[in-house]
């Protein structure tokens, strides 16, 4: 019963750790990004140029967090 | 054929970093706890492994590409972009410093008789843990070319590769520079993740498909930029000799 439990509990760690990792906010920042992007495009306006700025931002942002944490 | 190269090199580096890891931890299981169970243990991991991929693979190949590549592109960004910031941290904390087992990782020397299930196991779990990351890159870089048959040749001659050389030299293995190319995948990565998941979107990308080797430039010099003001806001903390 415990394995039955175990599997389930680990396949969804391992998408967790995938998609999460150490620093949810960039997760968040990416699936807002998307967002922000599809609206800017549904509405006509020049829309590529805003995950590259997010993915650059946010990785500073995250490298300073990490930076404090140690 | 230049999509083949670019899943080829891709899924070769990807599963290189995850390899060299792989490979040094069944080379430690083996040589301290006997070999016979570490590579049935491997072995059956890799089975395990290569479940996954046919059955992933096969069921994106029958998925509309659009939604595909806005998931898949997704996935691979928020993914990449972790390799990307742990890849900076590293290079500026180690430079081109290569892996070692933690003590407390080293496997016990297996004395005892019969099959080892514990070898099997630590043996088992390696393969499959730091396989699976790389079976998703295979698969989702292989659907989303239509190459899978070539992400495959390049995830799997990454193992080969890197299980040859530790074969070879047990102790060189060790020493290949994860951190760079943790870096570099995961520069890759977020590149491609970025490209896919805008074009998922329905977006044009300036230069068409030209805009990856932008998106490349500027992710290496962002790079660049970010492992100097890591290492210089190391050097900030060190009392002054």
């Amino acid at each position: 019963m415990r394995r039955i439990i175990t599997w389930p509990v680990a396949f969804a760690m391992f998408w967790y750790h995938f998609i999460i990792g150490d620093d949810w906010t960039v997760a968040a920042a990416v699936a807002a990004g998307l967002i922000l992007t599809a609206l800017l495009n549904s509405a006509h306006l020049l829309a590529w140029w805003l995950m590259p700025l997010i993915v650059v931002v946010m990785l500073g942002l995250s490298l300073r967090r990490a930076g404090k944490k140690s | 054929m230049g999509a083949a190269l670019v899943v080829l090199i891709t899924t070769f580096l990807a599963s290189a970093v995850e390899a060299v890891e792989m490979v040094t931890i069944v080379l430690g299981v083996g040589a301290t706890r006997g070999w016979r169970a570490t590579l049935v243990g491997s072995a059956a991991g890799f089975g395990v492994l290569a479940v996954v991929v046919a059955a992933a693979g096969l069921a994106l190949r029958n998925a509309p590409i659009g939604p595909l590549r806005l998931i898949v592109g997704a996935l691979l960004l928020v993914f990449g972009l972790q390799w990307f910031r742990k890849g900076v941290m590293r290079v500026a904390a180690h430079g081109l410093a290569g892996i070692r087992l933690h003590p407390e990782d080293e496997p016990k020397e297996w004395t005892g008789e019969g099959f080892d299930w514990t070898a099997f196991v630590l043996a088992f779990k390696a393969v499959v843990l730091e396989g699976l990351e790389v079976a998703f890159i295979v698969v989702s870089f292989g659907a989303s070319y239509g190459q899978l048959g070539i992400a495959i040749v390049g995830g799997v001659a990454a193992v080969v590769v890197v299980g040859g050389i530790g074969v070879a030299l047990q102790r060189i293995v060790t020493r290949i520079p994860r951190s760079l190319l943790q870096l570099v995948v995961g520069i890759m990565l977020t590149t491609f993740g970025t490209f896919w998941a805008l074009e998922g979107l329905g977006i044009e990308w300036p230069g068409s498909d030209g805009a990856i080797l932008g998106l490349l430039v500027l992710y290496a010099l962002t790079a660049a930029a970010y492992i100097t003001i890591e290492r210089r806001r190391a050097l900030g903390f060190r009392p002054a000799a």
